[in-house]
């Protein structure tokens, strides 16, 4: 139990500080790996809840795909980091209005809020037992009472696709690529002539070697 | 829920021990070595000669295109887990909207083999 504690606290108190130098560092790079980090002590959180499938799809999507994927955004974008702040004056007022009317927006959000007394009996599927796993708990619930949840995701994962295609997909026009169904049926007849060439004659300019 | 935890704790312990032997080799190596930086050692170099250009270059938007794809089949395969688990549960039903849902994302790899997005120039 006393390990359970401590682990909580480390775990939290590394995403806290890593979730503020991902803001804090310099050097966007390093925010990003910042990020990783982050989401690694969430993962360790998640574990702690008993919620050890979204652990690990936290690891395997978040830092394996969307990490690197920032990490490409960063590499991409081609910034001047030192430009882009000597301009950050300018904007402060305008930037600390957004931000004082959200600050006021959460602590309003944070006193006034508190569960309706109903909320209690409405959840959707009681917590399972301890003799099932969290990750057959979700099997035995996604595809069955919230199929058109999960029919929604695949559709949103189909527009991104095509999306992502449509936005970045550009097709260089003299670029010569394989076309393994032309070049495994080429004839040897097609390509090679065999020129009979008399002695000290030489071959004509029309019947060269092609 | 003690139960799963305990089933965790050789990670912990695996992670207290790399933890631990990152920070003595790091820290030894500061500590024993000795320190004489000038500005010399200190810059980069690419294989004795001086560095072309920054290393944030501009790269093709290709790059970005394959890794998006691979997220959209990592979380594909993400949703496959906890179907494979609970399978024997949840029937034909279950089973049908997995299928629909994959044949959904073949017509958009389908699109992307077509579009030839899968090729590299």
């Amino acid at each position: 139990m006393i390990v359970q504690a401590i682990c909580f606290y480390i775990f939290s108190a590394i995403a806290v500080a890593s979730g503020v130098m991902v803001i804090a560092a310099r050097n966007p790079v390093h925010s990003v790996l910042f990020l990783i980090l982050a989401f690694f002590n969430a993962a360790g959180l998640f574990v702690l809840m008993g919620a050890e499938f979204l652990a690990m799809i936290l690891v395997i999507v978040y830092v394996g795909a969307v990490a690197v994927l920032f990490l490409f955004v960063v590499m991409m974008l081609d910034i001047d980091f030192a430009q882009l702040r000597s301009g950050a004056v300018r904007y402060l007022p305008i930037g600390a209005t957004v931000g004082i009317i959200l600050a006021v927006e959460l602590v309003l959000m944070f006193a006034a809020w508190v569960f309706a007394p109903e909320v209690g009996q409405a959840l959707a599927a009681p917590m399972p037992g301890a003799h099932v796993t969290n990750t057959a708990a979700l099997g035995d619930l996604l595809y069955t009472k919230y199929v058109y949840a999960f029919q929604a995701a695949g559709i949103i994962l189909l527009i991104a696709m095509i999306g992502a295609i449509v936005l970045t997909l550009r097709h260089k026009p003299d670029v010569r690529r394989q076309k393994i169904g032309v070049q495994v049926s080429r004839r040897r007849t097609e390509t090679i002539a065999l020129v009979k060439v008399k002695a000290r004659e030489g071959i004509g300019e029309e019947e060269g070697v092609r | 829920m003690n139960e799963l935890l305990h089933g965790y704790l050789p990670i912990l312990i695996f992670l207290i021990i790399a933890g631990g032997v990152a920070l003595v080799i790091l820290g030894a190596s500061l500590v024993l070595a000795r320190q004489n930086p000038d500005s010399e050692k200190l810059s980069p170099y690419e294989c004795g000669f001086e560095p072309f250009a920054d290393a944030r270059a501009k790269f093709d938007v290709r790059f970005y295109l394959v890794a998006i794809l691979f997220i959209i089949f990592d979380l594909e395969v993400a949703f496959l887990f906890p179907w494979a688990v609970s399978l024997a549960h949840i029937g034909l039903f279950g089973f049908f909207s997995m299928i629909v849902f994959l044949a959904v994302l073949t017509i958009g790899f389908i699109y992307e083999w077509r579009k030839g997005a899968l090729e590299w120039e």
